[in-house]
């Protein structure tokens, strides 16, 4: 089988294939949102209120006569920043706090692991609740919040994985070198880690997406007017039975976004699991 | 004459170690790992420690390099050159490892990061220790991994390490070890987990490099027929204590110790004598 092992393996990357298609269709509404909408998203027509999908609005316009699919693709927007930065803080924090627990041990990794655990134990939404109540509600204040909520989850997963790494001879090889403890820290243990922690970011990405809706329906992440899907999504609710598409399609854009990111997650996980692999 | 007798008569030991002890404390009292051993290495010789696992062999090795777990508790004294290891702070001790003193571990394959090109890896030590820039020290990797006898090392140098055979990983180690034309090389098994006729090459290369640079080796082994093969004089460890010791050709044809000749009974030989 030279011609399987040589090519390019489909059946080993179909999953990431298709969650990358859905991610891409997303990420590319939201970067080239003005020249992809077909109507500025805050531009209000009174003589088009809440009226049904159409040649000219494809997807309906809501209860100010706004385009639904021009504020759904603005929505993606929010959507995407604040889950890029939530992850980053979530990433960047978890993995430093995570790789110095493992690396040191002893009274720091009990003061830094417990502190995670801490955090842990509150309901995530809670605690970006919480955490948006005492910071304001903006969209920037979303996106650390949502990132502070990461934080546990991505230092444990990076604790195990350092832990791992460090019974390996090379790190002992590295030490016997004359390596300072940061070198080892960045040089060998982090690229040595990068795999699973990149499966955990795509994941953590699905769920900040669902997050931040949450916080802008609960009126706390986006501010009306600028779209968001969790706005969309509140305002949507009261219109429920004249106009069904202004919760339908703030919806289906989330189920889109999140399954394309669980699908990459999912599948870079298979794909990078050395169990998988024949 | 052999090489130590030549070398006591010019100077001091690259390394000498006085009543070395290491103690790992334990739930109830402690454990003994290291028992009271002193042994010395003079200028291009290469020494032998024998024993079985768990005689101290390695623990002495790692003890040299204060690279042992944080629990371990040690005492005697150490000496390589003038400088006493023991007393050496962190920082100044971690300017001796792979400069002065280099660590040859037992299976390079897992040695080497798997993340990293090999040329990088063998020239870190020219980074770390020399300021060098990478670009430098990777073109310094490819004659490093010539004199090592890698082939075209100028192509292998951008190779990842499990493009490497086993027994280019351990000449790439080897390579790594030797960048600094460190005083002493400590070989922790290195051949252990290679097949023998690569064994057979690794040794003639460390033979070479102790003919060429001079260089002392304190080699670390539970094999008869690589100390019988490639060391000068030999350690022999049981149960964290030095049994015995003399020049290779002594503990092979006369062993003092019980204990040693049992070591030498039990080498699996192909046509066993017949008891008589």
């Amino acid at each position: 089988m030279m011609a399987a092992t040589a090519g390019f393996d489909f059946r080993r990357w179909r999953l990431v294939l298709l969650g990358g298609f859905f991610v891409g269709v997303i990420l590319f509404a939201a970067i080239f949102a003005p020249w992809v909408a077909p109507y500025s998203p805050l531009e209000l027509d009174v003589t088009q209120m809440l009226q049904g999908p159409s040649a000219a609005h494809w997807l309906g316009t809501d209860e100010l006569g706004r385009d639904v699919l021009s504020r759904a693709i603005y929505a993606a927007r929010v959507s995407m920043q604040v889950a890029l930065l939530a992850v980053s803080v979530g990433l960047v924090g978890g993995t430093l706090i995570g790789m110095t627990a493992a690396y040191f041990g002893g009274i720091v990794e009990q003061v830094l692991m417990r502190a995670m655990d801490l955090l842990f134990s509150f309901p995530a939404i809670l605690l970006a609740v919480v955490l948006m109540a005492s910071l304001g509600t903006s969209v920037l204040n979303a996106m650390i919040a949502i990132g502070i909520v990461f934080i546990p989850g991505f230092s444990r997963l990076a604790r195990a994985s350092t832990q791992a790494v460090l019974r390996q001879q090379y790190i002992e090889a590295a030490r016997s070198i004359g390596m300072s403890d940061a070198r080892i820290i960045f040089r060998e243990i982090l690229p040595n880690i990068m795999a699973p922690l990149m499966v955990e970011a795509a994941v953590a990405f699905a769920y900040a997406v669902l997050l931040e809706s949450a916080l802008s329906f609960l009126g706390l992440g986006a501010q009306p007017p600028d779209p968001s899907w969790g706005n969309m999504l509140s305002t949507g609710r009261g219109f429920m039975a004249q106009a069904p598409w202004l919760s339908i399609v703030p919806g289906m854009a989330m189920f889109i976004c999140v399954l394309g990111f669980n699908l990459l997650g999912d599948g870079l996980r298979d794909v990078t699991d050395p169990h998988m692999r024949e | 004459m052999d090489i130590r007798s030549r070398a006591v008569e010019d100077g001091r030991p690259t390394l000498s170690i006085r009543d070395l002890t290491v103690d790992f404390p334990k739930r109830s009292g402690s454990f003994r790992a290291v028992d009271g051993v002193s042994l010395d290495v003079w200028p291009g010789e290469i020494v032998g420690v024998i024993g079985e696992s768990g005689s101290g062999k390695t623990m002495t090795a790692l003890s040299t390099l204060r690279m042992l777990p944080k629990r371990a508790i040690v005492s005697g004294s150490i000496e390589l050159g003038q400088r006493r290891i023991l007393d050496l702070s962190p920082a100044e001790m971690r300017k001796l490892r792979g400069d002065r003193l280099s660590f040859i571990p037992q299976d390079a394959m897992r040695a080497l990061n798997p993340t990293m090109r090999i040329g990088r890896q063998v020239g870190e030590p020219l980074v770390l220790h020399r300021n060098l820039s990478f670009k430098t020290a990777i073109s310094r990797a490819v004659d490093l991994l010539r004199a090592v006898h890698v082939r075209e090392p100028e192509r292998r140098v951008a190779d990842y390490p499990h493009g490497f055979s086993g027994g280019m990983q351990q000449r790439a180690m080897i390579a790594m070890g030797l960048a600094l034309e460190p005083e002493l090389i400590i070989a922790d098994e290195p051949t252990t987990a290679l097949d023998v006729t690569v064994q057979a090459q690794v040794l003639k290369l460390l033979k070479e490099i102790r003919d060429r640079e001079k260089t002392s080796i304190l080699f670390i082994t539970h094999d008869l027929g690589v100390v019988a093969e490639l060391c000068d004089w030999v350690y022999v460890m049981y149960r964290g204590k030095v049994v015995e010791q003399g020049s290779v050709e002594r503990i092979f044809t006369e062993p003092r110790e019980d204990y040693t000749r049992m070591l030498l009974a039990a080498t699996p030989t192909l046509f066993p004598k017949v008891a008589s």
